[in-house]
């Protein structure tokens, strides 16, 4: 019997698990991906909102401003990439004057500081390479930039170091009250018992929500496609340029990431199966038409790859965080949460994570882990640290990942994290190993091998990133011999 | 603790050991320089010659037909014969362009080098899927040629069963024989442009030879399955290359390999401070391979894309000698004039010729591409507008690097000019 089963390993989901496991209960995390991160935490803009977006009263704004001002000290403590290069939304006309300032009010109603108007001379002389189309804009000098996947896995790792279990590659079919007032979570593989059950699913939350309460939520999957660039010798842009809002979301944005790279992107369309990540012509070139207003001269030529995430909304607007409304006792949730949901997770994590544990009565551990902060990248590194990092271990003198400079040393150890990495993509996630302008193409075959290595697995068992993404299909002589049977 | 980083000083530094590497070395040692070091980041020199396991290199410098690994083995075994120091699984982090190289490895550790010349010969990668920017999903079935060649013939693994191949370069021609002989099932060879860009034996020899269809002016528009490639949409492509709505095909397949263009890797070059041309994508090099920063020279794939890895050698073997005579203060002298792309042509390289007056002139190969399929064009060379040079040919194509050699006589008339140009004409040129 677990004290708390919580379902979806994303960013809110591990952020519950890790403030849970401050406390002193049998905790166990579920997710149907066979990583952690492998839903919409890893398909995202990776921007730490600093809340003018959402009205001001909704648990949107509060959590948005209140996770935001957790990030830099949670970022420092887990040793994940963050910055705070403030952000500008760009006003093209009055009319978006009229906007931005509204968003202003809301900035100061919710709690956000530092907000201001400022003029197209000074948003050129901030943004040279901005549309010089400009009129006005808004400057939050407080948003930030996380990456969001490293983010995920260092909580997951934090709440695995402290005696949560991971059961990955593990879909929930059914979650049901027992009648000794308990809960039983049914999956693919196992049943299991737990005092109290925690729905983090992201886009499969309102499945498990429908399935125990009386009130029905739902969730619209609104796909959001992107285009990554790769690092430029001069960065276009240092702030996080967005555009606009519109009802379907904070439209197109342009912005670094905390690796240097460019992210353009999301667009922003409904669609009906919530985990067709695939991209589309139409939405990659309405990435480019949009991202035009705001970089007039943007080019191509430096795509590394492009990419689709969902964003969970429900159809009210708001998060929906807590007690399971119209369910019985000891379901909590976490649903819709779609932007600014990676801002909010920290204080999310906190706010549930506590209302678990007071309605479980459990205690607070007194030897409760700090987190092992994730360790300074080689690509980072300089020429001392580099020597010295050697010195420790010898591997770091191989180079795997040319594009991202990522070591033998590294990968191995992104595989022996607490919640380590199982596939190419779990170690790209959480080394950059094959996140570079090859894509992989040079190290993959080498990552696959250390894999083999770490896990004790034949290659035919390494996957992309789960289920049947195997990367090879057989032997050369296996092969051969189905094609030909009857040959020798 | 802190690790003592003194510079090794080395008086030419190679960066990489496949054949351009290796033949800029063999240069410079024969021309006497002993203190010569070559780093290769992989465990094994030879560089991507040694998963090219089929035949027909060589047949230009050693006038016959070895396969990848064998062509590079003779290399090796003359550097190893002439006692080169060629140190495998180093990385080059870092080249400076005052000729610091930083340098990690397993077995040394950190190492900084100072340099009197620097060889870049660190050839080049594949476009990778995500560059084309091909919608769809991103499962695993997706690979560059040269990775599912590595997969096949260095580890002795089927990346998949049924393959469509998007691009005709040569890598993934050869991957389509490779792969059908190994029982996969190659359904279709696709190329966005009107022409194929690989060499005409390899569609040949790879493709007809075994009834893979090779569709002209058609690109993959879509990528299907969840886990693993299930199939791919083609479509034809109008002349602006744009897909054609109503013209898809489907097809079901396991696997999509890229053949789509190679690409010069010039980090450590840019780092270096080197200028980059935009038309090959490697650095702006005079005639004897010199970049824009005096003592570094870069030859092979990592200056401009072969196709035959003879012309990488003979690039480099040039290279290697150059270097050699800078190390030894016998610089290529002269006024550097600008060599740039005319009417048809791409990638002219070198980039500039450098001419004293009324000095001897040795002979000048000038090697670019056709930026399209031309019957019986001339190549024609101007200085300052006024032709100096003309040359029929029988047929040219972008698959195929064209190349030609200016003699002394030729040079001479280009002494005083500003510039010369390299331009294709369908007509002859009134000399």
């Amino acid at each position: 019997m677990y004290d708390a089963i919580i379902i979806g390993a994303g960013v809110v989901g591990c952020a519950v698990a890790q403030q849970l496991s401050r406390y002193a209960g049998r905790l166990l995390v579920i997710d149907r991906m066979e990583d952690v991160a492998d839903g919409a935490s890893k398909a995202n803009s990776g921007i730490v909102h600093a809340g003018f977006d959402a009205h001001p009263g909704t648990e949107k704004a509060r959590l948005n401003v209140k996770g935001a001002k957790m990030y830099k000290e949670l970022a420092g403590e887990l040793g994940v990439p963050y910055g705070q290069p403030g952000a500008l939304v760009l006003g093209f006309s009055e009319d978006d004057r009229a906007t931005l300032n509204k968003l202003l009010e809301q900035a100061n109603a919710n709690g956000v500081e530092g907000c201001r108007i400022v003029e197209r001379d000074e948003i050129l002389k901030m943004e040279p390479n901005t549309n010089p189309a400009v009129v006005c804009a808004l400057h939050a000098p407080t948003s930030g930039l996380v990456s969001p996947y490293e983010m995920t896995c260092a909580l997951a790792d934090s709440a695995a170091e402290n005696g949560a279990e991971f059961i990955l590659n593990n879909p929930v079919l059914e979650i049901k009250p027992t009648a000794d007032g308990n809960w039983l979570v049914i999956t693919g593989r196992d049943e299991y018992k737990t005092r109290a059950v925690v729905n983090c699913a992201g886009m499969g939350s309102g499945v498990l929500h429908n399935m125990i309460s009386t009130r029905r939520v739902k969730l619209i999957a609104r796909r959001g496609e992107y285009y990554l660039l790769d690092h430029a010798a001069e960065m276009p842009f240092h702030m996080t340029m967005f555009q606009c809002p519109t009802k379907m979301g904070k439209g197109v944005l342009v912005s670094p990431t905390t690796h240097g790279n460019i992210l353009l992107g999301p667009t922003a369309d409904d669609i009906d199966d919530g985990y067709d990540t695939a991209t589309t012509r139409k939405g990659l070139d309405n990435v480019m038409d949009k991202v035009r207003l705001t970089w007039k001269n943007a080019n191509l030529r430096l795509t590394i790859t492009t990419f689709s995430g969902i964003r969970a909304h429900e159809e009210h607007g708001d998060f929906i965080i807590g007690k399971v409304e119209g369910a019985p006792a000891g379901a909590f949730e976490a649903v819709g949460v779609e932007s600014p949901g990676l801002s909010a997770a920290p204080a999310i994590g906190q706010e549930l994570g506590d209302e678990v544990a007071a309605f479980l009565g459990l205690d607070r551990k007194d030897d409760w882990k700090k987190p092992t902060p994730i360790p300074k990248a080689f690509r980072v590194m300089t020429d001392e640290e580099r020597a010295e990092a050697y010195a420790k271990n010898p591997e770091y003198g191989t180079l795997v990942c040319r594009c991202e400079q990522v070591t033998e040393a590294e990968i191995r150890a992104a595989i022996r994290r607490p919640v380590g990495a199982r596939s190419i993509d779990g170690v790209k996630r959480r080394t950059r190993a094959g996140m570079g302008r090859c894509q992989g193409g040079f190290c993959s075959p080498r990552v696959m091998e250390i894999l083999c290595e770490e896990l004790g697995v034949s290659p035919l068992e390494i996957t992309k990133c789960g289920g049947d993404s195997r990367l090879l299909v057989g032997t050369l002589h296996d092969i051969a011999k189905e094609a030909r049977p009857d040959e020798k | 603790m802190k690790n003592e980083l003194t510079a090794i000083n080395v008086d030419i530094l190679i960066v990489g050991a496949g054949p351009a590497g290796l033949a800029a070395a063999i240069a410079a040692k024969k021309a006497g320089i002993d203190s010569l070091i070559v780093l290769e980041r992989e465990e094994n020199a030879g560089g991507i010659l040694r998963q090219c396991i089929h035949n027909g290199f060589g047949l230009h410098r050693f006038k016959e037909e070895l396969t990848g690994p064998e062509y590079a083995q003779r290399d090796i075994d003359t550097a190893g014969e002439m006692g080169i120091d060629v140190r495998t699984g180093v990385t080059v982090l870092s080249v400076t362009n005052d000729k610091v190289v930083t340098a990690i490895s397993k077995k040394y550790g950190l190492q900084i080098f100072k340099a009197k010349a620097v060889v870049l010969a660190m050839g080049c990668r594949e476009r990778p899927r995500g560059a084309l920017g091909i919608p769809g999903t991103r499962c695993a079935g997706i690979y560059s040629a040269g990775t599912a060649q590595k997969f096949v013939n260095l580890e002795g693994y089927m990346p998949g069963r049924r393959v469509v191949i998007l691009g005709s370069g040569d890598i993934g021609l050869i991957m389509a024989r490779r792969m059908t002989l190994q029982g996969a099932k190659v359904l279709a060879c696709v190329e966005l442009m009107p022409f194929s860009s690989g060499l005409n034996r390899n569609i040949v020899q790879c493709l007809h030879d075994y009834n893979i269809p090779l569709y002209l002016s058609h690109t993959v528009t879509d990528i299907h399955g969840k886990d693993r490639v299930t199939g791919v949409t083609v479509s034809k492509v109008d002349e602006n290359r744009r897909p054609i709505p109503g013209t898809e095909i489907e097809f079901e397949c396991d696997t999509l390999l890229l053949s789509v263009g190679l690409i010069p890797e010039n980090e450590l070059t840019v780092g270096a401070g080197v200028d980059i041309c935009p038309a090959t994508s490697g650095a702006v090099v005079d005639d004897s391979l010199q970049t824009s920063v005096p003592g570094i020279f870069a030859c092979g794939n990592v200056l401009h894309v072969h196709d035959l890895v003879d012309f990488v050698s003979g690039e480099s073997f040039k290279a290697g000698q150059a270097a050699a005579d800078y190390v030894r203060g016998r610089e290529h002298a002269g006024r550097a004039i600008p060599v740039r792309d005319g009417a048809g042509v791409r990638g002219a390289v070198p980039q500039q010729i450098r001419l004293e007056k009324g000095a001897q002139h040795a002979n000048v190969d000038i090697m670019f591409r056709p930026d399209r399929v031309y019957q019986n064009p001339y190549v024609v060379v101007t200085a300052d507008g006024k032709p100096i040079f003309s040359q029929k040919k029988m047929i040219m194509a972008p698959g195929e690097m064209a190349n030609i050699t200016l003699t002394e006589k030729q040079l001479a008339a280009c002494e005083d000019a500003q510039a010369i140009e390299v331009s294709i004409s369908l007509e002859k040129p009134a000399m």
